[in-house]
């Protein structure tokens, strides 16, 4: 009996630790998370950031100054001294996030999550993450300082990591059970190529094949025109090309290859975009040059962005820094500023491989037979065996598509040719602007520049401003990369780059400004081909409409503009909405809410009813006007916003008006009509249950926690209004991610904030201390120090200390 | 009475000290390493360890939190869910605590009268 009791006891207690050690589904293993001494209480903390910390292999001594938005400022002896502090002090702040986003990069978050995320990894994979990566890391091999820098940075990233025991993990770490591993020159590529995938990693040159084959060249060149009939272009249209010299890529003879392809990988979001403009001296109210930028991603916590200071006797900067790069990348310092938006190219395309036979070992080329190889991922998955997937790389790149994954054909394959594939040090050009003085030192810095591509913006206290649109593009024939290529076919492949210089840029405009918005960069005077991949034709015209309005500009308008709600698009189709629908069956309650947009001014401000009404009305309406490209058996993707609304005010009873399911032929009068009342019906519905639908509140504007936007960890209901198209282009999730503003004096005075905060631990009140006043339009002063000698506005100062 | 106070007494030093150098399973520990010392009767054995640790984790995640104005906890009462209320998570973490040093203890009281 005795032992009867022992055994059962003991197996007991032996249940018991299992299930409070382990991570049960999505729930933490709960003894090891809640014991005070180790798990999760011990977060319940603000980091410590006085005293002295000893660091191995630094020549010197660091100061480093916290201002009271917990923003440091690093004074450091030399650049290697100031990158080791830099990557030991994000590492502080931000180590769970950098190393996440490096994972999602590398395609290896089933390592932490489980099999949830394989799909996510496997396309990342296909997508050759890792590939690019490595490749870019042999390209930096060429410039050994950069290297040498970046191993500085990783070396400081892990004196952190080494001096962290299991209490002082952050708790993300805790919450998934694992701990974090040493931090590598390949993670800071893998960093920057999250960055090229986010911003240069989307095309629909598939989805444009299948339309294509479907509706035929006439219908295709209708909905999706290389430009607009309205274009503000980046680069003012009164440019004058002539110093373009090169010839143009001829366009081959031959058919493109029109295969139905029925699946295509996830695209990065097509409001990753920006806003960033100067103004010159001359129109500058107080006779300084004045740049703004805003980059729009994303809304997340811990924010993408870590601001701080860096300095040496040598050159002193300061502004937003990506966590796991070197550097400031969107800043200034006491000469210039700069700031970036994304250029949009058309820099990511598909060809069609075909295979020899099953072994898929030789791919045809030319009148011969290429050899391919195979790169086997290993992806580990929390929880289950390790998956295996071959992918197979051409001289084009890696063959995404396969039998093995979202197609069925074994001897045709797609594979995708990516300017992310061809390595490039994009980590140089940031460091070289840091230290830049002058307009040449800029145009100097960002002229290596490979992806992904940007509008650099820039302004200098000599008075200069320029902006150059910077990234290694592909010199095109004419309708290259729009769709489906032929990979045998070696006419088809990219001929060669567009040499750097004759990028578009303009220096010191006789406008007096220069702005950027995403849209298309140039006119098609511009001699290069550069279809519309997706540009943007809202935000650009109501920023530079603005400075064309006017002679001077203060900070003030800056700001202003950047918190502008106007919603153009909104304004180009209502008026002929209320001009041409017919109104006679609408119901007393539709009339209500009909009129309440009708009194809307177009400005999506948050306590308005007209940008919620708006907001369904038009989805709605856009849904239903492309009811064409509603397929499963082939990937489509429906015209731009401009080309509908250009269309349906211009040929309200084209073809595509009409809804295919009904007998009748819908006009585009028809469609507003219905739509009209799905909305007001749905309004209503939605007005019963969650109260008033003024912007704020239809909108839900949020900040949500990286790891699945965990609501304990985000923001909800914000007040900022705004939305995607709108110089505001802050939508339900999705935003300006940071907001900046410099006036050229000397030195320079800055604003600056973004939603979140400087500290990655949601059990810090520097967690998410700026999102409220970043949503009202408020900016904080950013502190610009001139020397390492504390002010009353430091509230803790730490020194790093080199260890014997 | 005596010797669960003892108990509860000795639970709460071994707990303490073994925090320092062992991961949370040191509450289990601790109420068996107690248990095989001072022998308890009934109910007892159960509960007398669990209260100790049951008072030690609810103190300390208190004395820890309540200086940082509980942010963290709050958040973690709104993720497990808890309703956002820290003290229903220090209640949470104290029985937890408690569960896992009782059980030990109950079975060092078993080990224990073998030994004897």
């Amino acid at each position: 009996m005795k032992y009867i009791k022992l055994i059962i006891t003991f197996v007991l207690t032996i249940v018991v630790f299992y299930a409070l050690n382990t991570k049960l589904g999505s729930v933490p293993p709960i003894g090891k998370f809640l014991d005070p001494a180790g798990g999760v209480w011990q977060n319940d903390s603000e980091e410590i950031i006085d005293g002295n910390v000893n660091i191995k292999g630094l020549s010197a001594s660091v100061i480093i100054h916290y201002d009271e938005q917990l923003i440091p400022h690093i004074f450091a002896q030399n650049d290697l001294d100031l990158y080791k502090a830099q990557g030991y002090i994000t590492a502080k702040h931000r180590l769970w996030q950098m190393e996440f986003q490096t994972h999602a990069a590398a395609g290896r978050i089933s390592e932490i999550i489980g099999e949830t995320a394989l799909n996510y990894d496997r396309t990342s994979r296909r997508r050759g993450m890792g590939f690019g990566a490595e490749q870019m890391l042999e390209k930096m091999q060429e410039d050994p300082e950069t290297i040498k820098f970046m191993e500085a940075y990783r070396d400081g990233v892990n004196s952190y990591i080494e001096s962290l025991d299991v209490k002082n993990l952050p708790v993300e770490y805790k919450l998934l059970d694992y701990k974090p591993e040493a931090w590598t020159t390949k993670k800071t590529a893998l960093l920057l190529m999250y960055m090229t995938k986010m911003l240069a990693g989307g095309d629909d040159d598939l989805e444009y094949t299948n339309i294509l084959r479907k509706f035929g060249k006439e219908r295709f060149d209708l909905l999706f025109p290389d430009f607009f009939d309205i274009n503000d272009p980046i680069i003012p249209k009164e440019t004058d090309w002539s110093y373009i010299d090169v010839e143009m890529t001829e366009t081959p003879k031959g058919e493109l290859p029109l295969d139905t392809i029925a699946q295509t990988i996830e695209k990065p979001n097509p409001d990753n975009g920006s806003n960033n403009w100067a103004v010159s001296g001359a129109k500058s109210t107080t006779g300084n040059p004045i740049l703004a930028n805003d980059p729009h991603l994303g809304l997340k916590l811990p924010s993408i962005w870590f601001v701080m200071q860096l300095s040496t006797p040598e050159y002193n900067v300061m502004g937003a820094t990506l966590p796991g790069a070197l550097g400031v990348i969107s800043g200034f310092n006491n000469h210039i500023s700069w700031g970036e938006t994304n250029a949009t190219r058309d820099v990511l395309d598909w060809y069609k491989i075909q295979f020899k036979d099953k072994t898929r070992t030789q791919y045809k080329y030319g009148d011969d037979w290429k050899n391919t190889t195979v790169r086997v991922e290993e992806i580990k998955i929390k929880g289950a065996v390790t998956v295996l997937d071959s992918v197979i790389y051409t001289h084009h790149g890696p063959v995404t598509y396969d039998h093995n994954f979202m197609s069925d054909n074994g001897k045709v394959g797609y594979a995708m040719k990516w300017i992310g594939h061809k390595g490039g040090n994009n980590q140089r050009p940031f460091l070289d602007l840091n230290k830049a003085k002058n307009y040449d030192d800029y145009v100097n810095a960002i002229k290596g520049y490979t992806a992904p591509a940007q509008n650099f913006v820039f302004a200098s206290t000599e008075g200069d401003i320029a902006i150059w649109i910077q990234g290694l593009f592909p010199n095109k024939w004419e309708g290259q990369g729009k769709f489906l290529l032929d990979g045998s076919n070696p006419e088809h492949d990219w001929q060669s780059y567009i040499p750097q210089a004759y990028n578009a840029h303009t220096k010191n405009p006789e406008r007096g400004f220069v702005s950027s918005a995403n849209q298309h960069p140039v006119d098609e005077q511009y001699p290069f081909y550069v279809f519309n991949d997706g540009y943007e034709t809202y935000r650009n015209r109501v920023i530079n409409d603005l400075f064309n309005s006017k002679d001077k500009f203060s900070v003030d308008d800056f700001k202003a503009l950047h918190n502008n709600n106007y919603n153009l698009k909104a304004a180009e189709l209502l008026p002929y909405i209320y001009e041409t629908m017919d109104l006679s069956s609408l119901t007393s309650e539709e009339k209500e809410i009909y009129n309440q947009i009708k009194s809307w001014d177009f400005n999506n401000d948050i306590e308005k009813l007209g940008p919620s009404i708006w907001s369904k009305w038009y989805s709605k309406l856009y849904n239903i006007t492309w009811d064409e490209f509603e397929s499963e058996d082939e990937a489509l993707t429906s015209p731009y916003t401009y080309q509908t609304i250009y269309l349906m005010t211009t040929n309200p009873e084209n073809e595509f008006m009409d809804i295919m399911d009904t007998p009748q032929k819908e006009t585009a009068q028809d469609l507003f009509l219905l739509t009209f009342k799905e909305t007001a019906k749905e309004l209503i519905e939605w007005k019963a249950k969650n109260g008033n639908y003024n912007w704020q509140a239809y909108k839900g504007t949020h900040v949500g926690h990286l790891l699945q936007a965990l609501p304990a960890f985000s923001r909800f209901d914000l007040p900022i209004g705004g939305d995607r198209n709108i110089v505001n282009a802050t939508s339900a999730d999705h935003g300006p991610s940071w907001r900046m503003i410099v006036e050229m004096s000397s030195p320079p005075k800055a604003l600056g904030i973004y939603p979140g905060g400087q500290s990655g631990n949601p059990g810090s009140i520097y967690y998410d201390n700026f999102v409220d006043d970043w949503a009202i339009g408020k900016y904080h002063e950013l502190n610009f120090m001139q020397n390492d000698t504390a002010t009353d506005q430091i509230m803790a100062t730490q020194t790093l200390t080199p260890s014997k | 009475m005596k010797n669960n106070i003892i108990n509860f007494v000795v639970t709460i030093i071994i707990a303490v000290i073994l925090s320092q150098f062992l991961p949370w399973w040191s509450v289990m520990v601790a109420g068996f390493v107690s248990a095989l010392f001072f022998s308890l009767k009934r109910a007892a054995v159960f509960f007398v360890p669990f209260l100790a640790i049951f008072c030690f984790w609810a103190v300390y995640a208190f004395m820890v939190s309540s200086v940082n104005d509980f942010t963290l906890a709050k958040k973690i009462a709104l993720l497990l869910p808890l309703g956002g209320n820290a003290y229903l998570l220090i209640l949470v973490t104290g029985l937890v605590g408690g569960l896992a040093a009782g059980v030990a203890a109950v079975f060092g009281k078993q080990l224990g009268g073998l030994v004897r």
